[in-house]
């Protein structure tokens, strides 16, 4: 299973934009518009609430999501995150910036066009999965057809087909109360895929499960995904979890995003030590890839590796062959080779001192 | 320093003008629009009119088959469906059944009036902090002035009669319902709430959809209160003209009748159980979906 996933990260590719936040501040507080001077003034959040007694939620946050990829967005509890979703569906509005979603401006939409908006182009999960509690597992699932007024028979069998799909065939008329945590979420996950919706806005989604039922999730998100191709933006304060389903993440610390880039950039490349410490414990295995420590040194013969291949599948290769260095293609294409030595070094933890590759485990 | 000894005064005489000059401005307020008044509810009149003696011309048996199937509906239970029956019959037996038609048909005229106004006033509460901050104090001075207060310019406008009986006890028993309403929609879960609103549900779809739905148990437990305020002020009620269960009591209170007034007393707390234990399981039955734990 888990290397089903991995074979679904893909280099980056350079494709539209479908969801570009710009120059996005939120200030909560009274008259939140006149502090964005003092912020832009590079006013600390500390600073801000001690003077003013206004919270600076987001500060000049600037993301661009491509079409059809998943976008994690990572911090810890208080760096806006959750603020930060709630804003590309505007269930909070922002104090100033834009929210482009496929060219229009969703701060710029009337109520009307908003619900729309909500109805048909972006569904949202939740953390604590907010189900009605006072409807069956099918009722709930279809709740984005009921609004938008689908006949219920249609949407009843609409959403049969997400029911299926997410496993909780046979429990269509139990209610959520009866139902353990992980088959809440899938009801959840259901009802945001069942309104066909392109992006779908996951604010924490499987932060409340359980290790186990967490991966399980996650399976099920990324199986769907490779299927449907929806524009994803996904919310987590788990790194492992962030490393397994983005391709691209962003980490948020007090409202600032302090770095951008893809799972292995920000391993390799951390911003800073907030950064350095987020992904000091993390598999480096799983994330670095060959092309990244390759060299361009043509080897005559030795096993080949997928440039994009992940190291600890890389090294299962070069260990099975019992040879030390491999050689590095791309399209069928000899590009390169990699030395074992090499791939060692670059899954070993970095040391804390002096953030240099020095201690093996 | 006499001030410190004496706590200020208004003047006799200024006192006297200050309450004389409210007494003759109700006074010629009612005399300039009671008649219109009394006109606008007159409709409610009839209906009370036509509800009791539906009540009364009813034969028993009619009657306490409807209410066992209340009971049935509401509590789905043969213990309660049982008391209410003999309850009935016992009325009956000591002679007191028409009193109890008759209570019967304000409380549930009652009940309806108070629902009809309180849910919507709830809902409008729950939308507006500041509506809240205003509808709350009038809510507390309507529960906690003696009722005898508010009498004098009821009757005063309408005279004596089934009307000013029925607009004293509904401004009595009114704040639950419209408390309980309130209470109950701003404790809905946000979450639920947001996803709601993230589907793109418009105002009535939220309302109707998960705030009145998930606020239900809270709106029945003001139902359920709302009956027992009513049937509190049944004696109250008897002192302006309302025919019933009270009309007795009061009697047996100015004569020394110890059994006359054990026995209509106890017909009203009958009374009061019955509709508790009814609309409360009702409530309970209600929010079932709530109580099943997941065992799969």
């Amino acid at each position: 299973m888990a290397n089903g996933c991995r074979s679904t990260w893909k280099v980056p590719m350079v494709s539209e934009t479908k969801v570009a936040i710009k120059n996005l501040y939120k200030i909560f507080g009274k008259n939140p518009t006149g502090m964005i001077n003092h912020v832009q003034n590079g006013i600390s959040k500390q600073e801000l609430l001690e003077k003013y007694g206004s919270v600076l939620a987001l500060n000049d946050v600037n993301i661009d999501i491509p079409a059809r990829g998943v976008q994690v967005i990572m911090g810890l509890s208080g760096s806006g995150k959750s603020t930060l979703i709630r804003h590309v569906n505007r269930l909070i509005e922002p104090t100033s910036g834009e929210i482009i979603v496929g060219g229009h401006n969703v701060l710029g939409m009337s109520k009307q066009e908003l619900r729309e908006f909500r109805r048909h182009t972006a569904s949202m999960v939740f953390q604590r999965f907010a189900l009605l509690p006072h409807h069956t597992i099918v009722e709930n699932v279809s709740y984005g057809l009921t609004i938008q007024n689908v006949p219920k028979q249609e949407a009843a069998e609409r959403s049969q087909q997400w029911i299926d799909r997410v496993g909780l065939a046979g429990y269509e008329n139990h209610y959520p109360n009866q139902l353990s945590g992980g088959m809440q979420q899938r009801v959840g996950l259901a009802r945001a895929l069942a309104t066909d919706a392109e992006i779908l806005l996951m604010d924490e989604a499987f932060s409340a499960l359980d290790p186990l039922i967490r991966t399980d999730m996650q399976d099920v998100l990324l199986g769907l995904q490779e299927e449907l191709h929806k524009t994803i933006l996904f919310i987590t304060h788990d790194l492992d979890e962030a490393l397994r389903i983005g391709e691209n993440i962003a980490i948020l610390r007090d409202g600032l995003v302090v770095q951008k880039g893809t799972p292995q950039e920000i391993v390799l490349n951390p911003a800073d030590k907030y950064v350095t410490d987020f992904i000091k414990d993390i598999n480096r295995g799983r994330v670095v890839r060959v092309s990244s420590i390759m060299d361009s040194k043509k080897l005559k013969n030795g096993p080949e590796i997928e440039s994009n291949m992940i190291l600890e599948d890389a090294l299962q290769i070069i260990s099975n062959a019992e040879v030390s260095e491999a050689i590095v293609t791309e399209n069928g294409k000899t590009i390169g080779s990699v030395k074992l030595g090499r791939m060692i070094t670059a899954i070993a933890r970095p040391s804390e001192k002096t953030g240099q590759i020095t201690n093996y485990r | 320093m006499s001030w410190f000894e004496k706590i200020p005064t208004m003047d006799r005489q200024e006192l006297r003008d200050f309450k004389k000059y409210i007494d003759i401005s109700f006074k010629d307020f009612s005399r300039t629009y009671g008649d219109g008044i009394e006109a606008f509810f007159d409709p409610l009149l009839y209906f009370l009119v036509w509800f009791e003696k539906l009540l009364i011309n009813a034969p028993w048996p009619l009657i306490i088959l409807v209410i066992a199937i209340m009971a049935w509906i509401g509590s789905r239970s043969w213990f309660v469906i049982a008391g209410t029956v003999c309850s009935f019959l016992l009325i009956g037996y000591f002679g007191m059944w028409e009193d109890t038609m008759s209570t019967l048909a304000i409380i549930s005229i009652c009940t309806l009036l108070c629902i009809s106004v309180g849910i919507p006033i709830g809902i409008f509460m729950s939308r507006s902090d500041r509506l809240q901050s205003m509808v709350n104090p009038v809510l507390d001075v309507m529960q906690t002035i003696p009722s005898f207060v508010y009498l004098i310019p009821v009757v005063m406008l309408l005279g004596i009669g089934k009307v000013p009986g029925l607009i004293a006890v509904c401004i009595y028993a009114l704040p639950p319902i419209v408390r309980l309403t309130n209470l109950g929609i701003r404790l809905v879960d946000k979450e639920v709430l947001e996803a709601s609103e993230s589907f793109g549900a418009s105002y009535s779809q939220k309302l109707f959809g998960v705030q009145i739905p998930l606020a239900l148990p809270n709106i029945f437990a003001g139902v359920n209160q709302t009956i027992m305020m009513a049937l509190a002020m049944v004696v109250i009620a008897s002192m302006i003209g309302v025919k019933g269960l009270g009309v007795p009591v009061l009697r047996a209170v100015s004569n020394q009748y110890l059994a006359l007034g054990m026995l209509n007393g106890l017909a009203i707390v009958a009374l009061a159980i019955i509709f508790d234990r009814i609309s409360q399981s009702f409530g309970k039955r209600m929010q079932k979906h709530l109580e099943s734990a997941h065992g799969v």
